[in-house]
């Protein structure tokens, strides 16, 4: 378990990233924390020609606060955040979110920007990113644009992202005061991959009501308006008004054809409820 | 000739901190992937893709032809073979390189060298197969079924070996109770920190191959490789160094090894073979695949009369070396009966063949297996007839005054007390307060189950045993060779192998209860075919018994030849002297054993004139009193909370009361018995090696394949009995696997005692995962299979 031959670079700035990876002669990677990339390297599941390190960029390691959203370098640890050295403008969400991935080794290492580009369905960011609003703010040949985070992932370790582009830094709209935020996840056990993700916040001062099950075979169900999973109604989500038909019906739509799957989505989904609600 | 320690802080019975750690816990062990050889090369093997495939053609490309092997390149190898002497065994002939057909996935295809493991993987990579995929089996019933794909042409079946043990079956018959259940146990694969791993060299000074290799059974390998590659004994030397654990996973002979001596031998470099996890998983460590067919007759009190049983052992491919493919079946008709009394029994086993890799004995072996079959019955007979399950198991457990007790299946159990295990393990985990929980309910919806389960676990069960086995590898005489250094120091040697085990401890704090010389002047010596006793190594929870009790001996020897030269020195008779602490103490005077020692090595002139000129060396041998094995044994009882709408499992409170005989080093016991429950928790709940219907195994990585970690692993309480073996020296029994056979039953037993609130179906299969305990409450109000 050894990785196949590759070049390795380590450029300084974001130019020579986007040169190297827009060449269509070679077929590279982009190495942030490395803690999905480095076990596929070694597995000989990703085989690039060249490995492009992308950690010695200051601007990917950027942390930018206004008004309304904090905006985070992509090289931004998760332990960066679990541990509180960027600001958090989600009222702890994203540091409680932060201390249930993986194990500390993993945290230490891997970063926000590197989880979204992975794309792995079973991640924490893409769901919860995805449930804040966030976006990803991402540059390529053809210059800079922003991407929701909720449409960048196309299906699982697929993205949106064009040839040649990355994702530079997320920016995380600011809880109000009246954001209630709910977060489960079903796993196995401590630091395993999720079989399940249910988020859901609701921010009425932002006229923001989100809900999200994650942990799909693919891209995370994104329930944008969420109040019509809750009957319509303006007020906060609530258990007893979830309507789990539809519940049903969009993992049916997303191809969850187990209904022991389907049980664990919909656990997931009220639990983050639950919690909003105790929030 | 009386001795006593001159500190009893450091011998029998102390818990003392372990010689072993002060390298280990600083991450200075020297371990086989720590060795570095001058002009070392490493091999990458080439595998099967397919489960059970015809080999047609193997292409070397041109440019690297000569850094890859195939099994034409070792024609002169033989293959291994493991056979049982037991009648109707059916020989397999595992190659060391696949020839004609590859019967599992991962099996040895070619070994490809190079000067670094990436390249060889290149090399590997860059080799064609042509395979012409044959029907495979993977299931061990379908594989049993008349018209399946056969493994071993020449058989006509896939049955390695059919056991059929029978006592007075008919007598349970008319039982007003009886309930049958089908149990199955996933397949799993032990998981030492340290894979497999060897290093060879040819020495062309000594004309000795020599092998480094991770086992815990370097004289067994050696052994094994003489066989193989037609080499005399003395011209192979095994080198355990450091092993990170062992698990019975390092009790086989690889063919890796044989592969790597065959190549260090022809190519005039080191060679060396490092495992990888995948190769681990998927290709090496597998093991525990039970299926039981087995019905409980019992009385409307719930006393157990009668077990009838049919059960199934998923061998693989091949018949592994030196244990072979039907240890684990053929054991499970004489132990399934555990620690009960009763008068009715018939279990027919049969070893099947299958496209997986060979079945390896795992800590505990059969035990945990058998001990998930019967406890489970035992709590279903406790529910048919509405009695509290350690009822059940009170009614029938083997009584003190029966002991030494014969049980049905002729097992001999040498001491202890049974029901005082059970009676303080239900004692110790509060039953009416987790009763009176479990009925109030838990705010978090949650549900509380209670389980318990008792097993006894023979160790170090020698001759008499195995030779009926008939298995290539049978203990006899376990030695040690003890040796005082001439400035009073104390070396140890012995065959067995130390992993985990603390031997280093362990069997200097043996020395030191006979001779008193400080655990820090006492050096073992083992992992080493060069410089110790030949030993079938450490397997089978034997090492404290049998080479604790040579140990022992050894030193006697050496403390009566001490004596001897003391007395001399003393003017004393040598009826009137002891070796007390280190020193030899006469009537008026004493004269210490560094001083003896000096005389003997460097002034022989003071020495007396008829003095043992065998000196303060001596290698002596060690059986117990009888070698059927000694019986420890425990009662396990756990809280479980099973959440019903994710079917996770939390462990609240876990309670052993083990009996281990005289306890060498308690602390020593309860890190076996803790690291034992963790694989036991891992059994129970997350372990699984699954195949697909092609026998693809599908857990290939550490992700896909789950271990328990720190948060799964409770604190456990423990509770000791040391009720001494009648057998062995200072009473000791052997305890290595006893943590790993009861969690398993415990743990479902209470999960099922949990989903009962909701008329769940029994969880009758390991591990309990998530999925089945849903599957089992959504199935809620079906029979049980």
């Amino acid at each position: 378990m050894k990785a196949a031959n590759f070049e390795y670079e380590r450029p300084g700035d974001i130019k020579s990233v986007i040169a190297l990876a827009e060449r269509e002669d070679i077929v590279t990677k982009l190495l942030a924390g490395g803690q999905s990339l480095g076990p596929m390297l070694n597995l000989r599941l990703a085989q690039p020609d060249v490995l492009v390190d992308i950690t010695a960029i200051p601007e990917l390691k950027r942390v930018e606060e206004n008004a309304d959203a904090v905006t985070l370098g992509a090289c931004i640890t998760h332990a960066d955040i679990e541990d509180g050295r960027v600001p958090d403008g989600c009222a702890g969400a994203l540091s409680t979110v932060a201390r249930d991935i993986a194990y500390r080794a993993v945290r230490n290492r891997g970063t926000i920007g590197g989880s979204l580009a992975h794309a792995d369905p079973a991640a924490d960011w893409i769901s919860c990113l995805a449930a804040m609003g966030a976006e990803a703010l991402v540059s390529g040949p053809a210059g800079q644009r922003t991407l929701a985070v909720a449409v960048l992932m196309t299906g699982a370790f697929d993205t949106a992202l064009a040839p040649g582009e990355l994702i530079e830094a997320v920016r995380i709209p600011r809880f109000s005061r009246s954001a209630r935020w709910g977060y489960f996840k079903v796993s196995r056990k401590t630091g395993e991959m999720a079989q399940a993700i249910g988020v859901v916040l609701h921010d009425p001062d932002r006229g923001v009501c989100r809900a999200v099950m994650g942990a799909t075979e693919s891209a995370p169900i994104v329930f944008a308006q969420a109040a019509a999973l809750f009957g319509g109604t303006s007020g906060a989500p609530a258990l007893d008004r979830l309507d789990l038909d539809a519940a049903t019906q969009a993992l049916i739509t997303a191809g969850i054809t187990d209904a022991i799957d389907r049980k664990l989505h919909i656990t997931a989904l009220k639990r983050a409820i639950g919690r909003a609600a105790q929030a | 000739m009386e001795s006593a320690p001159a500190n009893p802080g450091q011998g029998i019975g102390a818990s003392v901190l372990r010689k072993e750690d002060d390298r280990l816990l600083r991450g200075r062990g020297q371990f086989v992937a720590d060795l570095r050889l001058a002009g070392m090369r490493d091999v990458a093997f080439v595998r099967s893709p397919l489960a059970h495939a015809r080999i047609r053609a193997i292409h070397k490309p041109h440019e690297c032809g000569d850094d890859i092997y195939t099994a034409a390149d070792l024609a002169p190898v033989k293959p291994i073979r493991a056979v049982s002497g037991l009648p109707g065994f059916k020989v397999s002939e595992q190659p060391v390189l696949a020839t004609g057909k590859v019967r599992y996935v991962g099996e040895l295809l070619a070994m490809c060298v190079a000067d670094t493991r990436a390249r060889a993987e290149d090399i590997a990579a860059s080799v064609k197969l042509d395979l012409e995929e044959l029907p495979a089996v993977h299931d061990m019933l379908a594989g049993r079924q008349a018209g399946a794909p056969l493994l071993h042409d020449s058989w006509g079946d896939n049955v390695f070996l059919e056991t059929n043990v029978e006592a007075g079956i008919a007598r349970a018959f008319d039982a007003p109770i009886k309930v049958t259940r089908e149990i199955r146990t996933a397949r799993q694969c032990m998981a030492p920190i340290e894979g497999r791993g060897v290093v060879a060299h040819w020495d062309r000074r000594l004309e000795q191959l020599v092998i480094y290799s991770a086992t815990q059974m370097p004289h067994i390998v050696r052994t094994g490789l003489s066989e193989c590659l037609g080499l005399d004994h003395e011209r192979i030397r095994v080198v355990a160094p450091d092993v990170g654990g062992g698990f019975g996973y390092k009790g086989i002979l690889l063919a890796e090894e044989v592969a790597l001596g065959w190549l260090a031998m022809h190519c005039d470099r080191p060679v060396r073979w490092i495992e990888d996890r995948r190769e681990h998983l998927t290709a090496g460590a597998n093991c525990r695949e039970h299926h039981y067919r087995i019905t409980a007759y019992a009385e409307r009190d719930g006393r157990l009369i009668g077990i009838d049983c049919e059960a199934t052992v998923d061998s693989g491919a091949y018949s592994a070396y030196p244990f072979s493919a039907c240890l684990e079946a053929a054991q499970v008709a004489s132990i399934l009966p555990g620690p009960y009394d009763f008068p009715a029994y018939r279990c027919r086993t049969y070893s099947v063949a299958t496209n997986k890799c060979p079945i390896l004995p795992y800590r505990g072996v059969a035990r945990t297996g058998v001990c998930f079959a019967l406890e489970l019955v035992l709590d279903a007979i406790a529910r048919e007839t509405g009695i509290e399950p350690h009822e059940a198991r009170m009614k029938i457990l083997v009584r003190p005054e029966q002991m030494p007790f014969d049980n049905i299946t002729r097992k001999h159990f040498d001491s202890g007390d049974y029901p005082q295990a059970l009676r303080r393990a239900v004692a110790a985990i509060d039953l009416p307060a987790v009763r009176a929980r479990q009925k109030r309910g838990e705010p978090d919806g949650r549900l509380i189950g209670l389980g318990t389960a008792v097993y006894c676990e023979q160790a170090a069960h020698g001759t008499s045993v195995y030779a009926g086995w008939g298995i290539p590898m049978v203990p006899g005489y376990e030695q040690a060779s003890a040796r005082l250094t001439p400035d009073g120091g104390l070396e140890l040697r012995v065959g067995v192998h130390s992993h985990g085990q603390s031997m280093e401890t362990t069997l200097a704090q043996v020395a030191h209860e006979i001779l008193g010389v400080a655990l820090a002047r006492i050096t073992l010596v083992h992992g080493d075919t060069a410089f110790t006793p030949y030993s079938t190594g450490t397997w089978g929870s034997r090492s404290m018994v049998m080479a604790g009790g040579a140990v022992a001996r050894a030193c006697e020897e050496i403390a009566r030849r001490a004596i001897s030269i003391g007395a001399w020195l003393l003017k004393a008779e040598a009826s009137a002297v002891r070796v007390i602490g280190g020193e030899v103490v006469g009537p008026t005077s004493k004269v210490s054993l560094q001083d003896i020692a000096r005389v003997w090595y460097l002034r022989p002139q003071d020495l007396p004139v008829h003095v043992n000129p065998g000196g303060l060396e001596a290698t002596v041998g060690y059986k117990p009193l009888r070698d059927s094995g000694t019986f420890s044994y425990a009662a396990h009882a756990v809280v479980v909370a099973v959440d019903p709408e994710t079917g996770n499992v939390e462990i609240l409170d876990y309670v052993i009361v083990e009996d281990g005989g005289k306890l060498v080093n308690p602390m020593v016991v309860d890190g076996q018995i803790c690291g034992g429950v963790a694989q036991g928790i891992g059994t129970a709940l997350y372990e699984e090696m699954p195949f697909d219907a092609a026998a693809q195994p599908l857990a290939s990585t550490l992700a896909d394949y789950l271990l328990p970690g720190p948060t799964e692993v409770p604190a456990m309480r423990i509770e000791h009995m040391e009720i001494p073996s009648p057998y062995t020296e200072f009473g000791v029994k052997g305890i290595g696997e006893g943590g790993a056979i009861a969690p398993p039953a415990a743990i479902t037993n209470a999960i099922n005692d949990a989903l009962r609130a909701l008329g769940a179906r029994e969880i009758l299969q390991s591990p309990a995962t998530p999925r089945r305990i849903l599957d089992a409450i959504a199935r809620a109000g079906e029979a049980a299979p």
